[in-house]
């Protein structure tokens, strides 16, 4: 149901620079259209894992934008570990996707 | 009759949803633990009491943490907020943007021997100042940053 999220996990010596693109709404539950207030709609949890090592571990509000951007690095990185990003949003409704970490540029 | 009727659909709606959540926390196994969404922070409407309810009782002004956003933003809807902080240890960030209906927007534990950064974009309803909180080693430090809002992005 949720459209798949881009991630793009890039080496810089032993960190990996990870920039993260959900696809969500986010709404805030305040705002109108022609048939009354959209309901409140946000992703709350977001979960980053390092080869199933946790990383960040966030909660979020309505405040976040539109099609959220999450930006992290990981430390002690290596070419081709994986990096999971799960998110759960309020309706229950999760998306997981997971990525290798790349040569930079 | 009817009334009966809806709020046994409302309690069914209820529980069913209860069940989902639990489920959810069951499904993972082996992964960290996750804690459950901090509701009292969330809808705390004031940016003091949103403090609070993150547990924090002192904050201390550090010049370890950086904030960077933009000092006008055309756009509400969207500003780009990364918040640093060079504190040893620090195992969380939360983000405040202070004039919101619901202050707190985001926050964020890093998991220990984490790189303490985190860049995301939020909402902000009109010009005020955005605050990161730290949390490192049980206690809690802060910085802020005035974002200009031209165009507010609530609603």
């Amino acid at each position: 149901m949720a459209e798949p999220m881009k991630i793009r996990a890039t080496l810089q010596g032993d960190t990996a620079d990870v920039r993260i693109l959900m696809r969500h709404p986010m709404e805030t539950g305040t705002r109108k259209t022609a048939s009354g207030v959209v309901p409140l709609h946000f992703i709350q949890s977001v979960i980053v894992t390092h080869n199933g090592k946790t990383v960040l571990d966030a909660q979020w509000s309505q405040a976040i934008s539109r099609d959220p951007f999450l930006g992290l690095r990981v430390k002690g990185a290596k070419l081709g570990d994986k990096i999971n990003v799960t998110w759960t949003d309020n309706k229950g409704d999760k998306r997981s996707d997971e990525v290798a970490v790349s040569a930079g540029t | 009759m009817k009334d009966l009727r809806r709020n046994f659909l409302k309690l069914a709606g209820g529980a069913g949803a209860m069940a989902v959540t639990v489920a959810a926390g069951l499904l993972k196994p082996g992964s960290a633990w996750a804690a459950p969404w901090n509701k009292t922070a969330f809808e705390s409407k004031a940016s003091a009491d949103a403090i609070k309810n993150l547990g924090a009782a002192e904050l201390v002004e550090s010049k370890d943490i950086t904030i960077t956003a933009p000092d006008i933003a055309e756009n509400g809807a969207i500003v780009p907020v990364a918040v640093t902080s060079k504190i040893p240890n620090t195992q969380n960030i939360s983000i405040i943007a202070e004039k919101n209906p619901f202050p707190l927007a985001a926050s964020f534990d890093i998991s220990a021997g984490g790189d303490a950064y985190v860049s995301t974009r939020v909402k902000m309803g009109q010009t005020s100042d955005v605050r990161a909180v730290v949390k490192a080693g049980g206690k809690f430090y802060t910085a802020v940053k005035e974002v200009k809002v031209t165009v507010g992005g609530c609603g």
